[in-house]
């Protein structure tokens, strides 16, 4: 019986020691890259983060003592997502519906869920390419409309796809009941599946909408960049992540210092929505 | 639990409204439910036309280019936008070298946080904190984790850099000086932006591996990391492979942090030290001002290329991920 109690052999001993050791370090150096984001953020936006920055133009280059900010950023990524929203929820919850309620898993339905997850992994570059060759060239010119176009691509798949997830989730016994009562197919998803699942496809909107509004990619050459007040939405248009970008790049302080600014507000908004999402579901699942 | 199948649920209604008769709003609910399927069929139809509109507008935008270079403009080094004479292999090169070292960084370390998120090494309290803080580095906007690699990032690891060049440039891959932005910062940057997509999915592959198999390893006498290491990892071993392709299929097309970080030099240099250039890269830099149509298609073809290297890595990844979760 004593060797119940006897050390485990050194060689033993010695291999869990390391793996324990490495593995404790690469996932404590893992954690390291966000919070440092966070912080730096934080103490190096929050200090320019003022009023200003949401009622005025930016200030031309190396200006000092000039009011200074970029509420026309704010407003193209409003009408931007806005755009992007009009086109990409409502074709990605029909979608859903199609997939969840009719297509099931026949082989069409599979395939269009095949396609559309390749959609998802397009480059958001090669998108900003596609919208540049649907709307740009034809219409020579750069347009908030281009921008809000390319953003509805990168959304189309998140939303179509989580919404599929959240409307599965509604019990099928639930369908039978609405049935039972006489209600027709149309009436049974927009009554009672919808209905049930509307605090989830309301996050998959929420996250949808906070990934297009931090994308860059899609808008440097499809809504360009803009010091001027929104004129038209047939007309280039600022945007708060190209801002970041031209800001981040620029040899003057003022504009580097903005450029972060302009990070807090996205990065809230972002890591909010994810917060929120995750309260979302957690609760839901808890409920079940 | 009943069988329910939407085509019985149909044909149900069917009979129904035709059997009332004089029962018109029975009729137009009838009506209404095929308008509403028909509605959602084109939405679904439509959604999955857009890789096919995509892909068939970039190739014909790139015809210039194609015609005049052929496929010999993916191994041709020059890209001269006053002589209109482009070859693709810089662009190429630097996006494969740096998705390849974020991949070497990010591989073992989102393994070692799924290990220690999913595993029972670690008390589960603290588990799900580490998860969460490790997979909203995902949400962070890429043109934000650009901006801090530029001014944080890049400025924290010039020591670093000094380093490697000053004790081992006798190796070819650090034998330049460094001054900041670089391939291998390129590829630090991809590593932090791919590592969610590494943990998160090797943690639901060693999450699905039955608990039999390790119990199994306990009772030869195994220890905990004799268990994870010679049964759980080689089980989920694949998995992993399917997780990291599609992490590599996000690194090849990531743009901003890139950009950001790299230089943007073209040429080829086996230095890691020294800066370079990718093809998300270069089309965010060049795209707004090119204006000659042989430009414009060279650009148009670099995306093309771009498009189907993540396109065949994200569709090996898919169906590696199927496969075995079907099998599992």
């Amino acid at each position: 019986m004593s060797q119940l109690s006897d050390p485990l052999p050194l060689p033993k001993r010695i291999f869990n020691a390391t793996l324990s050791a490495i593995a404790f370090s690469l996932a404590a150096l893992a954690l390291i890259p966000l919070l440092a984001m966070l912080w730096s953020i934080f103490t190096k936006g929050m200090p320019y983060l003022t009023w200003d920055v949401f009622t005025q133009l930016p200030a031309p280059a190396g200006m000092k003592d000039v009011a200074n900010g970029f509420a026309n950023a704010v407003m193209g990524t409003l009408l931007m997502v806005a755009i992007a929203s009009g086109i990409s929820l409502p074709l990605g919850i029909l979608t859903a519906i199609f997939l969840s309620e009719f297509g099931k898993k026949s082989a069409f339905a599979e395939g269009i869920r095949f396609l559309i997850s390749i959609l998802s992994a397009a480059p958001s570059i090669v998108v900003g390419v596609f919208a540049y060759g649907v709307i740009v060239m034809p219409l020579k010119g750069f347009s908030a409309f281009a921008g809000g176009f390319a953003l509805s691509i990168i959304m189309l798949p998140i939303v179509a796809l989580a919404t599929e997830e959240a409307l599965k989730l509604v019990p099928t016994s639930q369908r039978l009941a609405s049935a039972a009562l006489g209600a027709g197919l149309a009436r049974t998803t927009f009554r009672v599946v919808l209905v049930r699942s509307f605090p989830s496809i309301l996050t998959t909107a929420l996250l949808a909408i906070a990934r297009a509004a931090g994308e860059t990619a899609p808008l440097i050459f499809t809504a360009l960049f803009s010091q001027n007040w929104l004129e038209s939405v047939m007309g280039p248009s600022a945007s708060l992540s190209v801002l970041i970008f031209n800001y981040a790049n620029s040899p003057f302080k003022e504009q580097n210092d903005l450029a972060w600014a302009a990070a807090v507000i996205l990065v809230g908004m972002v890591l909010f929505t994810n917060l929120l999402a995750r309260f979302v579901t957690r609760k839901r699942l808890k409920a079940r | 639990m009943a069988n329910f199948s939407e085509q019985s649920y149909r044909s149900k209604r069917q009979s129904q409204s035709f059997t009332d008769t004089g029962n018109v709003q029975d009729l137009l609910s009838h009506w209404n439910d095929r308008g509403f399927q028909a509605l959602t069929f084109v939405a679904a139809l439509l959604a999955a036309a857009v890789p096919f509109w995509m892909s068939a507008l970039i190739f014909q935008q790139a015809q210039p280019a194609i015609a005049k270079f052929g496929l010999s403009f993916l191994w041709t080094q020059d890209w001269n936008v006053d002589q209109n004479i482009f070859g693709a292999l810089p662009y190429i090169y630097g996006t494969l070298v740096s998705s390849a070292i974020a991949l070497l960084m990010a591989l073992p370390i989102g393994v070692a946080v799924a290990i220690i998120t999913s595993e029972d090494v670690f008390p589960s309290w603290l588990q799900s904190p580490i998860a969460v803080v490790v997979e909203l580095i995902a949400a962070i906007p890429s043109v934000i984790v650009g901006l801090w690699g530029r001014f944080i990032l890049i400025p924290a690891l010039a020591p670093f850099q000094e380093f490697l060049f000053g004790h081992f440039k006798w190796l070819p891959i650090f034998n330049t000086q460094p001054f900041g932005p670089s391939m291998l910062m390129a590829g630090i940057v991809l590593a932090i932006m791919i590592l969610p997509t590494i943990a998160a999915i090797s943690r639901e592959v060693l999450r699905a591996i039955s608990q039999d198999l390790r119990n199994g390893a306990f009772a030869l006498g195994s220890t905990q990391w004799e268990t994870i290491w010679h049964i759980t990892l080689p089980a989920a071993a694949s998995g992993i492979f399917g997780g990291a392709s599609l992490a590599l299929g996000r690194a090849l097309g990531e743009t901003m942090a890139v950009t950001m970080v790299i230089g943007n030099v073209t040429g080829i240099d086996v230095s890691l030290l020294s800066p370079g250039n990718t093809i998300p890269a270069l089309l965010a830099n060049q795209f707004s001002e090119a204006t000659d149509p042989v430009h414009i298609g060279a650009l148009m073809y670099l995306a093309l290329v771009l498009f189907l290297v993540t396109l065949t890595v994200n569709a090996l990844a898919v169906v590696m991920v199927r496969f075995l979760t079907r099998h599992a």
